[in-house]
């Protein structure tokens, strides 16, 4: 049985997909800009699926990967998750850090700093959109990050979607650069509830 | 040759020597391992929550300790298995993100852990092993041939328990 708020209409579901493609276009452009590399973007997904499946999204429970999580609180409150496979991760903090691709082969505390920092940046930049379409203003936490399996670190959102039913809600976006630097996803997962508050807020039948 | 049988997130398997059960990237989820070490069965179950009785709705008693847990007994125990012999071993309830001001909700792994432990108790089942907390991801599997339970990580090692 799928739970009856996930019951979105086509439009509905275009709607969320057009905010993200904004969000992400400005995430994007605000990384682009940081690290003086081109960006590309993906078409958001917004896609239904049963939880057990979510992990396999970024590689399989046992892939290591690293992820910066917010949690975003207000009137539609949920979760942000930017997944980065750990090799990826650490050309990005090689290009923050100004140091040529392989340098880096742990994370200390500045190295982890700039990363969070990131997360920030892309979470306020996205979140902006969605505020300029729904008028909710979504106030995301500070920014926490763990290097570890897919599955664990996934946990720590499908816990609280557990608790509701048995399917998550997630608008991802994959942002890839050319030279490998970036190759992360961005996931918003509403809270159960939360995505029919920003649906109704848009306006869209 | 023996098979390795995954066990996904909110499910649980059961099987017989000499097959392995493994469950891939816990982090404030359990791993319960059952083993019956006359008879070489036993079960291994990944739940997500604590407490069915707290959620909205769910379709899959597997998610939960306190409804998995009997689930797996009784399948364990039509494969041959004696209740009375069967042993627990638990691993995984972990914090993986740190927030200074970490709700309830991100603490789960804790109660995870003491649910599990708790219905075992009520069943009459007896934890022999455990390796539960901390900030980080295992990967488990009970090896069916002994009963060994091993707890994969990505920087501490592996170990048997």
């Amino acid at each position: 049985m799928i739970d009856e708020e996930f019951n979105l209409t086509p439009n509905q579901l275009d709607a969320l997909r057009e905010i993200g493609n904004v969000g992400a276009g400005n995430s994007a452009t605000a990384l682009s800009q940081i690290i003086n590399k081109k960006i590309d973007m993906n078409v958001p997904k917004v896609s239904l699926i049963p939880i057990e499946e979510v992990p396999d999204l970024v590689g399989g429970p046992d892939a290591i990967i690293v992820a910066i999580f917010l949690r975003v609180y207000g009137k539609a409150p949920g979760n942000i998750l930017f997944l980065m496979p750990k090799k990826n991760a650490f050309f990005l903090v090689d290009d923050l850090m100004g140091r040529p691709h392989g340098t880096t082969q742990s994370l200390d505390e500045m190295d982890e700093s700039a990363l969070k920092e990131i997360g920030n940046i892309l979470t306020g930049s996205y979140l902006n959109s969605f505020f300029h379409f729904t008028n909710i203003s979504m106030i995301p936490s500070i920014p926490s990050i763990a290097i570890d399996m897919a599955g664990a670190i996934l946990n720590v959102v499908l816990v609280q979607l557990g608790q509701m039913g048995d399917h998550a809600m997630v608008i991802e976006t994959k942002f890839l650069a050319e030279d490998d630097s970036v190759n992360g996803h961005f996931f918003l997962v509403p809270d159960p509830g939360a995505l029919s508050t920003l649906v109704k807020a848009v306006g869209v039948e | 040759m023996a098979d390795l049988i995954k066990v996904g997130m909110a499910d649980y398997k059961v099987g017989r020597s000499p097959s392995t059960l493994i469950s891939y990237g816990l982090g404030s989820c359990i791993g319960v391992s059952l083993y019956d070490p006359i008879k070489k069965v036993g079960g291994l179950l990944h739940i997500m929550l604590p407490d069915s009785t707290q959620a909205r709705r769910s379709d899959n008693p597997a998610k939960f300790a306190d409804t998995g847990i009997p689930l797996m007994i009784n399948d364990v125990v039509a494969l041959g298995a004696t209740k009375a012999r069967l042993v627990a071993k638990i691993a995984g309830g972990a914090q993986m993100f740190a927030f200074s001001n970490a709700t309830d909700i991100m603490k789960v792994g804790t109660r995870n852990a003491e649910t599990c432990k708790q219905v075992l108790r009520r069943n009459g089942i007896k934890v022999i092993a455990e390796d539960t907390g901390g900030t980080y991801g295992r990967t488990v599997s009970i090896d069916l041939s002994n009963g060994s339970y091993k707890v994969k990580t990505i920087d501490r090692g592996e170990k048997n328990i």
